[in-house]
């Protein structure tokens, strides 16, 4: 009995001492507990988040935004693709957002989005994505989270190197991709060399409204553009862009654009590009492209159809474009925040290259060219290089970079993030992402000033990430802590689409600029009914335009009679709520179209056109109210030919 | 003597394990600040930009002190701030004065507040009843359901309008409802 109790007390003795050891071990491993990671990502119920994240939503063609460091998700913005839950390209008054020179293209693959900055400082103004597959730029207002342009790029197919904002937002750059014949006519595929062209497009950005103009084009042989990233500081005035398939090779670029050693980042002088075209100095093409713009006073977009575009010969101007060799298809082009280095990513290559812009400089400044590539001088390799990182990983895509000289790189094939020195180019951190990383984005990491405290990595492949949801899989993101020595792994969470690139920016920079709702007496929309007194129905011929109003808990009119089979029916509704966060929605039994949703003081339309007689309800969509399962009505649909009056009331009246 | 040790030692070792996955003290003072005060949920909200809601309207009404002291006792802030929408008869400092002597500081005792918490929700109908509106609920003879399921019959009377017996002596448009403002407070039948 004893001996029992004492093995008992020396099991327990022993046992204290594991739990005791482990617990203090805790505190200095990297463990979850130990180093307070999930305290790291943690934003208490009801706190806001340090940083707006803005998210490409690739192939939705949206833009998501979500919350650093908690990885919430805040709100999808519908950029390229409509979006039946907010009306967005179903509604009368978006609908014009979606035209091209095409016809209404009612998709895109949304790729770089990218922030106004002003002095090379995020200023929290615009947000800018691009459409890569029917090449069009948007320009989204970071007050009011609403899409607000967008403007189609002639000559131009694939709109990859796109939509990257100089230091004072002048320009919006959108490179090609897909080199094309330039005009487009019909040519036998294999005639490309010589006959297709790549176009770089600025678009200069006006400062008050943000509405964007094709300035010019710089008309590139037909290689293959893939990404750019603006100069700073030092080498403003100067837009980067990376290219490959310098073979132009036609079919199985995996193998026939991958030939060449070296590719090029091509070095444009906008600054000279400017010059002339102020002087007159460049042609003017014939060509097609939409340029939509939303009215926020009338709630409505308009399309206006561009006919001529400013070309620039690069071969006819020295001084407007060099090339600088870069080994192995280079993908990532970017600058660093003192606007001294430019990374180019060589997708094959085994080392990184950063280029160095006072080299550059001096070796045009003396000429010292390695020949030319129609027309355009092509540096020495030696003559511009600063530095390369070498043994970083395999497949380098992107990088950027924190305010204390550190550069971050995702490798595609090693799956990992690497942090590197400036200057030095040694690797000083490397950790695993999963799986595949493709974009990260360190918030301000396209500036003057990046914003050193979160990576945010957008990974390619998901597989085992996540509950599985069948074969389809949400792209996943990680979070970084990158504010000490080491980068610490501290969130992992789910994306839309498939993120390529993502701009920050501080809350504090966003939050007090917000839209809360719209002001009655400022909707200029042309069918706004600004109080009950307005709502009545309306028929031109065949034509019924119904002015509805709503506010909790009804619209008004709410029975319509006198509507028949064959018409065609507008409603035409104005939400006279003035208090934010009260929007109502309204949908109509068998519409052919989604439903309205209607922030406060707003005016939207929809279409209806009834097929079959009967007494048709509707309803709101958006539980707005306490009696917000009240809030419906009725109309009703006669036979063509009825003598039904036309007659509207709200409660008989 | 030797249980007694095996005690401590399993006493010891609850404190061990609880010390060591205890959640760190940093971040919870906060939450039990917050926890600790009564939940003023939507009433907390901080907005200038929207039209004033019916809280907002009657808190900036030196008329109606009586009654936002008693909302406040009654910890009903959050009712008159939600998407409502809601209709309020706000009886004003005079009608309050006008209860038999001590009603009133017996219904701000914090024991009484269900009580107080009841007398005002019977003033409130769920809706929006401006005078207009009112005048067609007597007209088309529909009483008024409130929000303690009370019904209150409405009676025009030329350009007069009472309810439940209280006066309409002004009206206020607000963001999430109506403020009718009465002579009276409404006290059940």
């Amino acid at each position: 009995m004893k001996i029992k109790q004492s093995i008992f007390s020396i099991i327990l003795v022993v046992g204290l001492l594991i739990l005791a050891g482990s617990c203090g071990q805790q505190g200095n491993k990297s463990g979850a507990l130990g180093s307070n990671m999930a305290e790291r990502a943690y934003v208490a119920p009801g706190e806001h988040d340090e940083f707006y994240a803005f998210i490409s939503g690739g192939y939705s063609g949206q833009l998501s935004i979500y919350g650093l460091p908690s990885g919430r998700l805040f709100r999808v913005v519908p950029v390229f693709s409509v979006d039946a839950e907010k009306g967005y390209g179903f509604n009368e008054e978006t609908k014009p957002l979606l035209n091209t020179s095409f016809g209404p293209v009612p998709w895109d693959d949304a790729h770089h989005p990218d922030l106004s900055q002003t002095n090379g400082k995020v200023d929290g103004r615009w947000c800018f994505i691009n459409g890569n597959n029917t090449p069009r730029i948007a320009r989204i207002s970071l007050s009011s989270f609403e899409t607000e342009e967008i403007i189609e790029i002639p000559n131009s197919a694939g709109n990859h190197s796109s939509s990257f904002v100089t230091e004072n937002t002048e320009y919006v750059v959108a490179g090609t991709r897909f080199s094309v014949p330039v005009p487009q006519r019909d040519l036998p595929i294999d005639e490309y060399k010589g006959n297709f062209k790549g176009a770089l497009t600025f678009l200069s950005v006006d400062q008050e409204s943000g509405e964007m103009d094709l300035a010019f084009q710089v008309m590139m042989p037909g290689f293959n553009f893939d990404l750019a990233h603006p100069g700073r500081k030092k080498s403003h005035g100067w837009m980067f862009f990376s290219t490959y398939n310098t073979e132009e090779a036609n079919s199985l670029l995996e193998v026939n654009a991958s030939q060449n050693d070296k590719d090029y980042i091509a070095a444009i002088n906008w600054k000279k590009a400017e010059e002339l075209i102020a002087n007159g100095e460049f042609e003017t093409m014939e060509s097609e492209y939409a340029h939509n713009i939303y009215d926020e006073s009338t709630h409505m977009a308009t399309t206006t159809m561009k006919k001529e575009v400013k070309v620039l010969d690069p071969s006819k101007y020295p001084g407007l474009v060099y090339f600088l060799p870069t080994p192995k298809s280079p993908h990532g082009c970017d600058v660093d925040p003192s606007g001294e280095y430019i990374i180019g990513s060589g997708k094959l290559a085994a080392a990184l290259t950063a280029h160095s812009f006072t080299k550059m400089l001096d070796a045009i400044e003396n000429e010292k060219f390695d020949g030319e590539a129609y027309g355009i001088p092509v540096l020495n390799y030696d003559d511009v290089v600063a530095g390369v990182v070498q043994g970083a990983g395999l497949g380098p895509l992107h990088t950027e970079f924190d305010a204390k000289g550190n550069a971050y790189t995702t490798f595609f094939i090693s799956s990992e993030v690497v942090k590197w020195k400036l200057g030095t180019w040694e690797v000083l951190d490397r950790q695993p992402t999963y799986y595949s990383v493709g974009h990260l984005m360190i918030p301000g990491g396209n500036s003057q000033e990046p914003f050193g405290k979160y990576l945010v990595a957008m990974n390619k492949i998901t597989k085992d990430r996540y509950l599985p949801t069948g074969p389809e899989l949400a792209h996943s993101a990680q979070l970084y802590d990158i504010s000490g020595d080491k980068m610490e792994l501290i969130l992992d969470f789910p994306t839309i689409g498939e993120p390529h690139y993502a701009a920050g920016a501080p809350a504090d920079l966003i939050k007090p600029n917000q839209t809360k709702f719209y002001k009655l007496e400022e909707n200029n929309h042309p069918y706004a009914a600004k109080s009950e007194k307005e709502a009545r129905v309306e028929r031109n011929g065949k034509e019924v335009h119904i002015y509805m109003t709503t506010i909790r808990s009804h619209f008004a009119p709410d029975n319509i009679e006198g509507i028949k089979v064959g018409d065609k029916v507008y409603f035409h509704v104005t939400n006279l709520e003035q208090d934010y966060d009260v929007p109502h929605g309204i949908s109509m039994i068998g519409a052919n179209t989604s439903e309205l949703l209607i922030m406060p003081g707003q005016t939207e339309t929809f279409i209806w056109e009834p097929k079959k007689e009967g007494v048709w309800p509707f309803y709101c969509t958006d539980f707005c109210s306490a009696l917000h399962q009240e809030m419906q009505g009725y109309v009703r649909v006669s036979a063509p030919g009825a003598d039904v009056p036309l007659k509207w009331t709200l409660d008989g009246e | 003597m030797k249980y007694l040790m095996n005690l401590t030692m399993i006493l010891l070792s609850i404190v061990l394990i609880g010390s060591c996955t205890a959640p760190s003290g940093e971040t919870s003072g906060e939450t039990t600040e917050a926890a600790a005060s009564h939940p003023m949920g939507q009433a907390s909200v901080q907005d200038d930009e929207s039209d004033a809601n019916i809280l907002q309207v009657a808190m900036s009404s030196e008329a109606h002190t009586t009654l936002v002291a008693g909302v406040q006792a009654a910890e009903i802030e959050h009712v008159l701030v939600n998407a409502g929408p809601l209709t309020v008869f706000a009886p004003t400092n005079e009608a309050f004065d006008a209860l038999p002597e001590g009603t009133l500081d017996n219904l701000l005792k914090p024991e009484n507040k269900n009580d107080l918490a009841t007398i005002i929700t019977r003033h409130a109908a769920p809706g929006s009843y401006n005078q207009e509106a009112l005048k067609k609920e007597a007209r088309k003879g529909r009483k008024l359901y409130m929000a303690t399921g009370d019904y209150l019959e409405v009676v025009v009377n030329g350009d007069e309008i009472t309810v439940g017996g209280a006066k309409v002596i002004g009206t206020i448009q607000t963001s999430n409802g109506v403020i009718n403002v009465v002579d009276k407070v409404i006290l059940p039948n």
